[in-house]
């Protein structure tokens, strides 16, 4: 499996009347082929911040401070506006949170899907309407033909997501940016998103960048999960190694905060606080103040990536040889018993 | 009516018609009870009618038929409801899903919280033993002092929510309504308004109607539990036994959807599918065992 996408010593900031928010600082990763990796984090960590900056999409007081991403061997944060627009649904596309918002109510769904193909791709008016029609079918939208010409209205929440879907889809792309594409649908239309994105990945070898906050749908399609906290990575492992071995008291608070299902006597550990404000981070460790297990070097120095296994790594303090032990809370061992 | 039911909700009907030809039944005859210090979760997807029930329950629409009890009275009843409005307004009190929109933007929340009391004429000519009881409120729904004279817009979600908490405690009422009150929060915010609503739960006794469509949230804080579906009950039970020994095809597809912090589990797990067009409605809850009732279409 070869690496599609690097982010390297990636930083981004936002120029502001009241200064500058360091809105994602330092991320490393890199995505494989055909591979799931989740970004987790709460609301303003940077995870849609950081998939849009990718597209370039972000608004004109976004500035890349430092750091590259790569595709395919190409460095595209140095893209003109130009190659970016032969790029987006090209290489890598997007699914966005709303699909309300994503499409044009007043353009019948084949018309927007036709469109982003003939965008990239020189073919006839037929042969793409053919293509939107497997496409429409990929995506598991039944009686296609018939649905063709329906604006988006007609459609219920779940079926508006796998047109956006259709749409992403339509030109082959190698990496697919799925910023929370089940929040705002139900839990068992979620379920049956879940598994398309799953079926689709598996046939057509395409490798998701997959942002969400909810840790029970990150456990469902994620092969590795990388756990954001005000703007940086915090820790970065396959599934197994977040959810059953994780090392970052973060982490940990993430997934005692989740009541879970299959639980019986249900202890919730909330996080206490609140996440920063990233206009002027303080010096050390962002999550700190939140952090029970803060050590006195974390309000003054940043700790730095600590490396577990060769695919974990976690940025705490905890992990230095010098630090008091600690053992995990129990909560982030197995939570269901077979 | 059952002596130990404060609220009673009778064979509850919410029709809202949209055209000549089309009527919207958002709630369909269902009816459930919630005792004293009781936490009633009702669950159910978008469009089930859920916040319909809520806002029926707080008389915000004229019903199409049916009766709501409350402590014994008929509260559906205009006639009824007029007698006793003062005292039914502060023994029930709702939140919302949206604080922002619940809460006035042009009002402190120290007038926010004291706005409710003083529609009940408590703390009358007494401002010290009202600003004293603010104090009170805000620091059990863990805000500082500070707070009283801060406006909605400069508090974050989670701090909103928990003013509208304080809000609604304030009249020490019999029951609260909450319509969602974490779906639009952060995970650790949700932890931390879930763990604030078991806290003054315990120490209020307050009846509890809790409406959300995430299962795991309802399991944690309930005592029952009702799925709604195209404004019908279709099961009702006991939080554990519900969830335990789920007995409608809709409520095992429901549970099986749920997504559970264990990749292991999650990959293995098998998922079960429930087409909603295939219910049939009619039919009626029936009650199967002391603590279980489904709804069942005659054969």
């Amino acid at each position: 499996m070869g690496t599609i996408l690097e982010v390297k010593n990636y930083s981004l900031s936002f120029d502001t009347p009241e200064g500058e928010i360091e809105a994602v600082r330092d991320v490393n990763f890199s995505l494989n082929e055909g591979e799931i990796l989740a970004i987790v984090g709460e609301s303003g960590c940077g995870k849609t911040v950081l998939c849009k900056s990718l597209l370039k999409l972000l608004p004109r007081n976004a500035r890349v401070k430092s750091g590259k991403a790569e595709l395919c061997g190409e460095n595209i944060t140095a893209f003109s506006e130009r190659r970016m627009r032969q790029l987006r649904g090209k290489q890598i596309s997007m699914v966005f949170q709303d699909p309300l918002t994503t499409l044009n109510p007043t353009i019948p769904i084949g018309k927007q899907i036709t469109e982003s193909i003939r965008q990239h791709q020189k073919i006839s008016h037929n042969k793409a309407k053919a293509h939107a029609l497997e496409l429409l079918e990929l995506v598991g939208i039944d009686h296609a033909a018939d649905r063709f010409n329906l604006q988006p209205h007609f459609f219920s929440g779940g079926m508006r997501q796998r047109c956006v879907l259709a749409i992403a889809l339509a030109s082959h792309p190698k990496v697919l940016l799925a910023d929370e594409p089940t929040t705002a649908l139900d839990v068992t239309v979620q379920a049956k998103m879940l598994d398309l994105l799953l079926s689709i990945r598996k046939r057509t070898g395409i490798a998701i960048l997959f942002v969400s906050h909810d840790l029970g749908v990150v456990a469902r399609i994620a092969d590795r999960v990388a756990v954001m906290y005000a703007g940086k990575i915090v820790e970065i492992g396959t599934a197994n190694e977040i959810f059953y071995d994780s090392r970052h008291p973060y982490t940990w608070g993430l997934l005692g905060a989740q009541p879970a299902l299959a639980m019986k006597t249900g202890e919730l550990h909330s996080i206490p606080g609140m996440p920063p404000v990233l206009l002027n981070p303080p010096p050390g460790d962002t999550f700190a103040v939140r952090n029970k297990y803060a050590l006195a070097i974390d309000y003054e120095e940043a700790p730095p990536m600590f490396q577990i296994s060769p695919t974990h790594f976690a940025a705490t303090w905890l992990l230095d040889p010098r630090a008091p032990h600690i053992d995990p809370p129990i909560f982030t061992k197995r939570r269901r018993e077979e | 009516m059952n002596q130990t039911a404060i609220l009673e909700v009778k064979n509850l009907k919410q029709y809202f018609p949209v055209s000549k030809h089309l009527t919207v039944k958002a709630v369909d005859d269902i009816s459930f009870q919630i005792r004293k210090g009781e936490i009633f979760g009702l669950v159910g997807e978008s469009g089930s009618g859920k916040s319909t029930v809520a806002r029926s329950i707080m008389g915000l629409y004229q019903l199409t038929d049916g009766e709501v009890w409350f402590q014994g009275n008929k509260i559906s009843d205009p006639k009824v409801f007029r007698s006793n409005r003062r005292d039914i307004q502060k023994n029930m009190q709702i939140i919302f899903q949206d604080s922002a929109a619940a809460l006035n933007p042009r009002m402190t929340v120290r007038n926010i919280i004291a706005e409710p009391m003083q529609a009940c004429r408590m703390f009358v000519k007494n401002k010290e033993a009202m600003d004293a009881k603010i104090d009170k409120l805000l620091d059990q729904v863990g805000l500082a002092k500070s707070f009283r004279s801060r406006y909605p817009g400069e508090l974050s979600g989670g701090q909103r929510q928990r003013v509208a908490i304080a809000r609604s405690i304030g009249t020490n009422p019999d029951i609260i309504i909450a319509d969602e009150p974490i779906a639009s929060l952060d995970v650790s915010i949700q932890a931390q308004i879930l763990t604030l609503f078991q806290n003054l739960q315990q120490e209020y006794g307050f009846a509890f109607l809790f409406i959300a469509h995430d299962l795991s949230v309802v399991r944690f804080l309930s005592n029952t539990v009702g799925v709604m579906l195209h404004g019908k009950i279709l099961e009702m039970a006991e939080t554990e036994e519900l969830f335990q020994n789920p007995l409608h095809p809709y409520t095992k597809a429901l549970l099986s959807a749920v997504p559970v912090a264990d990749p292991i589990y999650e990959r293995s797990k098998k998922i079960l599918y429930y087409d909603p067009s295939k219910l049939s409605l009619t039919g009626s809850l029936q009650q199967l065992s002391p603590k279980h009732w489904m709804f069942c279409s005659p054969k």
